[in-house]
């Protein structure tokens, strides 16, 4: 204590109002009240002007029936669902076309960013051109093509377009046989989780070999077998059947199997070729950020061509792909919300859409959709910093 | 720099005192010079605008009536297209004054969405339209059919109904504009196009070759369409209501745009009254006493009106039917202006 008096002695004039630090704090207290002031005036004005034009508000509706179907779901839904399921039906779809564009986009965009770089001539060309193509299109005009244009090209129900014998195309979709599975069945899922189960143990009993011994094991070939040898000899001795539910023509469409609707396909494709753009660029600029030097070094280790890529220079390429590809996820995720142009029913069309439309309930509803997508947003961030703190390199 | 921001921001609090809904339209609108008028991207006859951007329909002449009535200038409006999920906001936050945008009137529109419906410009019906190849007799045939839908209408609602009273089975496809409805049901994407039975005829005449087309018999709904206004102002509610009776008195009493002028030296004491020779009507909804003639001599009368946009000689070709005056054994009537 008397060593700070000690120290604030020297200025002895100094008024209080001029002390660098209380004024920072006054400051910072002003600026505070004022976003404060701001946030409740915001929020009183529109409570009050809500109630002035005679509206209804509140979060009641969630529990009202809504009134209206929804043509692809994946919980039961129909028009006596209230409106919470509705809800539901949309972050669902949401979360679907989000999830398969994220994986897609991804497998596809490392290919494309190796392709970019590769040493032949033509191939690093049409990577280029593809990637610069559609990288600088709009995407809501790619799903406008993607649906528009590939749908008015599709055949009718009645001519469709019939391949490998059950699959058929038209432009009402792609319907896929889909398998119907025995009570047996789950022998096969056992002796596939065996496998997996004995690959991965066999991968760290030949890391551990590696590393006393040098002495490599074929870990993959052996892994594969394995998983494709041990289910087929269950499947054999146990006698499972699987059938297929293959889509049959009916009235105005195919019944039966899996049906994709062209909305679908055409936002997921459209998802995937748009983002998978942004990713291979991120992919190049991942590895070319690796010096070249790396991988000589590693080649006078005698370190072979794989294993160079995948112990040099890919973990350090990864601290650079990881930050700017959680952000293409986050993208992707969001830019599923342009569906609603071309009849997908996902959130911002089924609850931003039609339940705002048959509620009224701008504000709420409004609100609730910019919840999920921060909620959707903050997790995957969360997910892709946890991943980036483990590929992430040890600075020594 | 942080001086200078708590400054701006202090300001920016101070000037923000709260801001009040739209009390007196019709003031604003007098001050603005215009009426701000929602409608549809375009459906023809009842709002569309042609290659110079020049708005016409039924519902274009609705809002030129009120700017004839205000401003004696038919001519004074804007129009902001509106897709049928942004109507209501857009009405309810002040962005536009009037909503006249083939809206139809229910009652929880009327009691939740603090909008008042100010008359029925159109009584409409839901109806389905169809590909003639495809050999559809009855909406009752329509079992298992792609429906192509337009987001967040009655028309939503209604199919849904309709399908599940009937027990049959369909796929609502689901756009949030018109345009992208109508083009997937051309592109072959739905087996049925289904909207306000008005509406289907005037898309009807915009496709390659329209006699490939026909409208199902079945009418499955009441679609009252009318135009609305922000509840709590009954002044400009007023005009809203009265500006319709005045297009519909108009057609009852024989006035038209051709013979207002002339009807002006009329002996009949409704004309003399709805002209604003006799007594003044005009003032006590804040218009001057000769509002009427205005309507009727800027926009013409409700019959007028009908003919030139939707009628039996217009290409939508829609009969007067259950629009026809009440005289005449439709059901559109007005209270007297007396």
């Amino acid at each position: 204590m008397a060593a700070q008096d000690s120290e604030r002695a020297p200025a002895p004039q100094t008024s209080f109002f001029n002390d660098p630090v209380i004024r920072g704090r006054i400051y910072q207290l002003i600026v505070a009240l004022v976003v404060l002031v701001f946030f409740w005036f915001i929020a009183q004005n529109t409570a009050e002007n809500l109630a002035r034009q005679n509206k209804t508000t509140g979060f009641d509706f969630f529990f009202a029936t809504s009134g209206f179907d929804i043509f692809f779901t994946l919980i039961p839904y129909s028009r006596a669902s209230e409106y919470w399921q509705a809800f539901v039906v949309g972050l669902l779809n949401t979360l679907l076309v989000s999830l398969l564009g994220i994986i897609f986009a991804t497998i596809w965009g490392f290919i494309l960013g190796i392709a970019r770089l590769s040493s032949n001539w033509i191939i690093s060309r049409l990577a280029v051109v593809y990637i610069e193509t559609l990288r600088n299109i709009p995407l809501l005009l790619q799903l406008f093509f993607w649906y528009f244009a590939v749908l008015k090209a599709m055949p009718s129900v009645k001519q469709s377009f019939i391949f490998f014998g059950e699959f058929a195309l038209n432009n009402r979709g792609l319907n896929i046989p889909r398998p119907v599975f025995d009570d047996k069945f789950f022998l096969v899922v056992i002796a596939i989780v065996v496998a997996i189960a004995g690959g991965i143990v066999l991968a760290k009993w030949a890391r551990k070999r590696l590393e006393a011994t040098g002495q490599r094991f074929p870990t993959l070939i052996t892994s594969l077998a394995v998983l494709i040898v041990l289910p087929a000899i269950v499947w054999l001795i146990s006698g499972t059947n699987v059938g297929l539910d293959v889509p049959k023509l009916a009235g105005f469409n195919f019944k039966g199997g899996i049906s994709l609707p062209p909305e679908f396909v055409a936002l997921l494709v459209g998802l995937i070729l748009y983002t998978s753009t942004f990713i291979a660029e991120i992919v190049r600029s991942g590895i070319q950020a690796v010096s070249h030097g790396q991988t000589e070094a590693a080649a006078a280790l005698g370190l072979k061509e794989g294993d160079r890529l995948r112990l040099v220079v890919i973990p350090q390429a990864m601290r650079v792909i990881i930050p700017p590809l959680t952000s293409q996820y986050l993208n992707l995720t969001k830019n599923s919300s342009l569906a609603a142009a071309i009849g997908y029913p996902e959130l911002v069309s089924v609850f931003m859409g039609t339940t705002l439309n048959q509620t009224g309930r701008a504000i709420e509803v409004v609100f609730v959709t910019m919840m999920v997508y921060l909620t959707l947003s903050l997790l995957t961030s969360a997910f892709m910093n946890w991943y980036n703190a483990r590929v992430a390199l040890v600075e020594r | 720099m942080q001086k200078k921001l708590v400054t701006i921001a202090l300001a920016a609090t101070l000037s923000l005192t709260a801001t009040a809904a739209y009390a007196d339209t019709l003031a604003d609108v007098k001050a603005k010079g215009y009426v701000q008028c929602g409608v549809t991207g375009g459906v023809a006859g009842f709002s569309a605008p042609d290659a110079d951007n020049n708005w016409s329909g039924l519902e274009v002449d609705y809002c030129r009536a009120v700017a004839a009535a205000i401003f004696n200038d038919a001519d004074a409006v804007r129009y902001t297209p509106l897709t049928s999920t942004e109507r209501f906001a857009a009405l309810s936050s002040g962005e536009i004054d009037i909503l006249s945008r083939t809206t139809t009137w229910t009652m929880s529109r009327d009691t939740t969405l603090g909008i008042n419906f100010a008359g029925t410009m159109f009584y409409d019906g839901q109806g389905f339209m169809v590909r003639k190849a495809d050999g559809i007799d009855s909406a009752l045939d329509l079992s298992g059919a792609a429906v192509c839908i337009e987001s967040g209408t009655t028309t939503e609602l209604n199919a849904a109904d309709f399908f599940a009273a009937n027990g049959l089975e369909y796929d609502p496809i689901v756009f949030v504009d018109q345009d992208e409805v109508v083009k997937a049901f051309e592109d072959g994407r739905c087996d049925v196009y289904t909207t306000d039975s008005s509406a289907l005829a005037s898309e009807r005449t915009k496709f390659a070759v329209p006699d490939d087309y026909k409208i199902l018999p079945e009418i499955i709904s009441k679609e009252p369409l009318g135009p609305s206004v922000r509840q709590g102002d009954d002044t400009w509610f007023n005009i809203a209501r009265w500006v319709y009776f005045a297009l519909l008195n108009a057609e009852e009493l024989g006035i038209t745009q051709a013979n207002v002028d002339e009807m002006l030296g009329s002996d009949n004491p409704s004309i003399k009254r709805i002209l604003g020779v006799e007594g003044d009507f005009g003032t006590p909804l804040g218009l001057d006493k000769s509002w009427a003639y205005n309507i009727i001599k800027h926009v013409g009368n409700y019959g007028e009106i009908y003919e030139r946009h939707v009628g039996p000689n217009t290409p939508i070709g829609l009969d007067r039917g259950i629009n026809a005056l009440w005289t005449q054994g439709g059901i559109q009537y007005a209270p007297p202006i007396r």
